[in-house]
């Protein structure tokens, strides 16, 4: 069978008569979890699940004292708001390590932060602030990857300057009396940017996808969506109407066994044939830190005439020479994808999400999308922002700075990867992605990674079930162009001694001195 | 070994011998009926397997999607948006044209208030624009906490939650507590933000006449009927009655007084959605819960966006901590979704300062409101549909032309001439296809505190120039 183009590390290759050249390799590893860990997690749930009845046990029969919120007396013969069960895991496993989420930060979200001390009388059911602050904690949790969460410098003084004359708020629709000259400005900007005809945005990424994937397929489409696709992808292909088939996470003979199914026997039952197909992906799934094959699926979706919406929250800004996101990173046309979404959350520093494509598609979403009609447009200094930061990465504003965050994101990203991977640790996903996900596994090593490193004044983000699958917990690391090389190794050093205290070197792969260094070495000594 | 086995043999032989007839002709019957099973054919479901490979292929090559969007025609009225340039403030340049605002819902006048200004500008100063992450991964800033504190204390309720988004604020809080199998009781003009969130709640929704108590009333008895017949499943499902203090899209007052009387008698929750009635209603501009001296427990939950009379972005959940704290782990758009930027979240703090420093900017606002009211009724051809307290009215056609086209056309044309005229106005704006109960054309009037008493004058003078000229 054809191999997938992806993983070759020639300069053009050919897939089922298309000729492609890239020039990255396309490394990705989900290195299996070892048996040993696998079981002694589950053992390690269980224990939790069985102090977890005992402590309901007592709450109920009061010999302990219960700081759950209760039910008005007057509402006592309603039905009850919550089922016991469905809160079982908040109660029991969530409640015990709730200290590693939800820290309140009282700086800008930058390379380091400041977060705001937090201790707990009772263990985690109430927090109090002591009042003081922890400073200069380096942040490897917030989503920065160019570094563009400022307070100072040329982003920072034109929103200033915008919020003078703007105000802050719009009060009213797109449609209506909220679309303002900077947002036409804007969406010229980001078209320019992506490289397609038109595009619009909108006030907030999450309801980017809720509000216009059901204004584009509805009842009788077909919609094939990833296995890990984002709940707003999710919510949004739900409230459209049409049927959902899920493929397997970036395998291209699922999605492929899909599409023929789908075209050869039509609809269930009635095997009429499906008005549209539309295949739901995105450019870097955050919590694995995979990249999605993007040419196989252009290649699929033009065999079988499907439509392709391809959600960049992570990746546009942060993958590519020039920073245009993952159809800048394997040098495809933009044109190829139908419906390119992404937000501006992450890599401009700023809040909302946008859409781009061809002229006819983005003038249907004028009207009918639900947010052009029936939500407030976005404020006009986030506005402001995009466009500073989004001249700023394409080089418009007469300075390199935008090449040398991409350079120094992508030189952190290996060096960061690189350097996890030789220490022992099972890390998942490409080797170009700046999202970092490091397996944990057991339960309590969730909470014992988080709190151990917060006290070595680094701060992560920690994840588990219902995020991830029960045994495959993590810590992801985000890494940032504004980290210099000497945070990274403060935080590799601490991540090595907390993976020594906990023993988290699972990884069983070759570490030093064999191909895989060579390998490293051969992307290092190609960054371009 | 052997010996063993042979001493098991001559045991079966025995037990073959003692048993009773019918067991062994059962037994042997049932050994015929494996033997044949196991040798039968096997068959599939009848699928299209009757098609070759080369068939398939051939549909494959034929097969023809829909185009992606259907063509739009270049002069669909909708398309080119009205630009504004500069601030959407009270005077307000439409289309090159400076205008009186009577079309964002600014209704006390924050919107280019300086001490607003100077708080996000400082704020902006200390945290940057972006907060980078959600609430749960070093997203929630001090500034957050504080907004969802003075919230709570304002509303005189225990806790707030902040939505980064107006609109997702009620989308995503209907669904955090119904789920599949429950029931809710909704107004039929409630707006389209809670028809979205019920939609993804995926519960058995309800609709009752707008405002009409007797309505409601029947389908509760109906459902107590229902409930009579299988009171086991009765105890798990959920109950919860939606409607909004004051609704956008007729612009009167739900009877909240009768709704919580039904509450206690049939044993319902009440969700209430206050987008329009915050910050207008109420002595201190609490909503229609202090309008109408309704104690605030007896609400489950109230929700409003912050984008109306706060000037800011965002919206808000508040209510008892049993039942808030739930959505801090349930609510989609709050757990995965970036947090509201903290210099908007300042803003609203200064905004909320505002308020509670003068009470009486409320009772200014609900005078001018009686006032445009007046001013407007018996203009030829349009009637006002509203409450005198409403602050954003509609101007309906009084007859219809019998097309919705056209009657927009018509009404286009007076938001047009009012344009010419610097009066600001604009078309109220729906989903055709997508609402439930699609409100008649309008044309949206919003009255803010900073509109002087000539400018409402004008107003409606232009509004019925406008009236006789294009509707004669």
């Amino acid at each position: 069978k054809d191999k997938l183009l992806s993983d070759h590390l020639r300069f053009q290759y050919e897939y089922k008569g298309y000729i492609f050249g890239s020039i990255t390799p396309f490394v990705e590893s989900f290195e299996e979890t070892p048996l040993l860990v696998a079981v002694l997690t589950y053992i390690g749930y269980g224990i939790l699940t069985i102090f977890g009845y005992l402590r309901d046990f007592l709450r109920d029969w009061k010999f302990e004292k219960c700081h759950l919120a209760r039910e008005r007396e007057e509402q006592k013969d309603f039905v009850p708001l919550y089922q016991d069960f469905e809160n079982f895991y908040t109660r029991n496993l969530y409640m015990r390590i709730r200290d590693n989420w939800n820290r309140p930060i009282r700086s800008v979200p930058g390379a380091k932060m400041d977060l705001v001390e937090r201790v707990t009388p009772d263990y985690n059911w109430t927090f109090e602030h002591t009042g003081k602050v922890l400073k200069d904690v380096i942040n490897m949790g917030s989503y920065n990857y160019l570094g563009f969460a400022e307070n100072t410098g040329t982003c920072a003084d034109a929103a200033s300057e915008c919020t003078v004359k703007y105000g802050v708020g719009v009060c009213s629709s797109r449609q209506e009396t909220g679309n303002l000259d900077k947002h036409e400005e804007l969406e010229k900007l980001v078209a320019r940017f992506l490289g397609v005809e038109s595009s619009m945005v909108f006030g907030m990424g999450f309801a980017t996808n809720s509000m216009n994937i059901p204004a584009l397929m509805g009842k009788g489409c077909l919609i094939l969506s990833d296995e890990l696709n984002h709940v707003s992808l999710v919510l949004g292909a739900r409230l459209s109407g049409a049927t959902i088939r899920v493929f397997k996470h970036n395998n291209m003979q699922s999605l492929e066994k899909l599409l023929w199914d789908a075209i050869v026997h039509g609809q269930p039952r009635t095997h009429r044939p499906w008005k549209k197909i539309l295949i739901l992906v995105e450019g870097i799934y955050s919590m694995e830190g995979s990249i999605v094959r993007l040419p196989e699926i252009i290649v699929l979706k033009k065999k079988y005439k499907a439509y392709l919406y391809l959600d960049e929250a992570h990746s546009i800004g942060a993958l590519g020479p020039r920073g245009r996101g993952v159809v800048d990173y394997f040098g495809l046309d933009p044109c190829d994808v139908d419906i390119m979404m992404g937000t501006f959350t992450k890599s401009f520093g700023a809040a909302g999400g946008y859409i781009g494509g061809k002229k006819d598609l983005v003038d249907y979403l004028r009207l009918h999308s639900h947010s052009a009609v029936y939500a407030t447009s976005m404020s006009p200094p986030i506005t402001q922002q995009i466009i500073t930061s989004m001249k700023c990465i394409m080089g418009e504003d007469g300075t390199t700075l935008g090449q040398e965050r991409l350079c120094q994101l992508s030189e952190n990203t290996t060096y960061f990867r690189r350097r996890l991977h030789e220490m022992g640790f099972i890390i998942y996903g490409n080797n170009d992605s700046p999202v970092v996900p490091l397996m944990l596994y057991m339960p309590a090593k969730i909470g014992a990674f988080g709190r151990e490193m917060l006290k070595r004044n680094i701060g992560t983000v920690v994840v588990g079930f219902p995020a991830t699958p029960i045994i495959e917990s993590r810590a992801r690391f985000c890494v940032s162009a504004a980290h210099t090389r000497e945070m990274l190794d403060t935080a590799l050093n601490a991540i090595s001694e907390v993976g020594d205290l906990l023993q988290l070197k699972y990884s069983r792969k070759n570490r030093h001195g064999s191909e895989g260094t060579d390998l490293f070495s051969y992307l290092e000594s190609h960054q371009d | 070994m052997a010996a063993g086995q042979q001493w098991v043999l001559v045991e079966m032989v025995q037990a073959f011998y003692e048993a009773p007839a019918y067991h062994l002709i059962l037994e042997g019957i049932l050994i015929l009926w494996i033997i044949r099973l196991l040798f039968s054919k096997t068959y599939k479901l009848q699928e299209r397997s009757d098609l070759t490979e080369k068939e398939k292929e051939e549909l494959i090559e034929e097969w023809q999607p829909e185009p992606l969007v259907p063509l739009v025609s270049k002069d669909h009225p909708s398309l080119n948006y009205d630009v504004v340039t500069g601030p959407p403030s009270h005077r307000i340049i439409v289309n090159g044209k400076e205008c009186i605002n009577f079309a964002s819902f600014n209704f006390l006048g924050l919107l280019d208030s300086e001490r607003v200004k100077l708080k996000a500008l400082s704020s902006l100063k200390k945290y940057g624009v972006g907060t980078c992450g959600p609430r749960g991964f070093y997203g929630t800033f001090d500034v957050h906490l504080e907004l969802e504190e003075r919230l709570a204390k304002f509303m005189r309720t225990e806790e707030a939650i902040i939505y980064s988004y107006g609109f997702a604020t009620i989308a995503s809080a209907i669904p955090a507590y119904s789920k599949r199998g429950d029931i809710v009781f909704v107004d039929e003009a409630a707006c389209f933000s809670i028809q979205k969130g019920l939609q993804a709640s995926r519960s058995f929704v309800k609709y009752f006449k707008h405002n009409d108590m007797e309505d409601l009333e029947r389908l509760l008895k109906e459902q107590e009927i229902e409930d009579q017949k299988n009171p086991r499943k009765a105890k798990v499902i959920r109950r919860f009655i939606v409607v909004e203090g004051l609704y956008i899209n007729t612009a009167d007052l739900c009877p909240l007084p009768e709704l919580v009387k039904l509450k206690y008698k049939y044993k319902v929750r009440i969700f209430l959605e206050e987008s329009m009635s915050f910050g207008v209603l109420g002595e201190h501009g609490r909503g229609v819960t202090e309008h109408f001296g309704v104690n605030i427990d007896d609400i489950d939950l109230i929700s409003a966006n912050m984008e109306n009379a706060l000037a800011s972005i965002g919206g808000f959940c508040c209510g008892r901590s049993f039942v808030i704290d739930h959505q801090r782990l349930s609510g989609q758009g709050y757990c995965f979704s970036a947090s509201l930027p903290p210099m908007l979240a300042s803003a609203a703090i200064e905004a909320l300062n505002i308020m509670e420093e003068d009470p009486g900017v409320f009772r200014v606002l609900r005078d001018k409101c009686k006032h445009v009211h007046k001013a407007l009724q018996g203009t030829p051809g349009l009637k006002v549909a509203g409450e005198p307290l409403a602050p954003a009215l509609h101007l309906q056609l009084e007859n219809s032309t019998g097309s919705r086209t056209n009657d927009l056309k018509l009404l286009r044309a007076i938001v047009d001439y009012s344009l010419e005229r610097r009066i600001a106005l604009t078309l109220a704006r729906y989903l055709d296809k997508e609402e439930r109960f699609l409100p008649p054309p309008s044309i949206r009037v919003v009255v803010t505190v900073e509109q002087t008493q000539e400018e409402i004058e004008k107003a409606a003078q232009c509004i019925r120039e406008a009236a006789v000229k294009i509707l004669k």
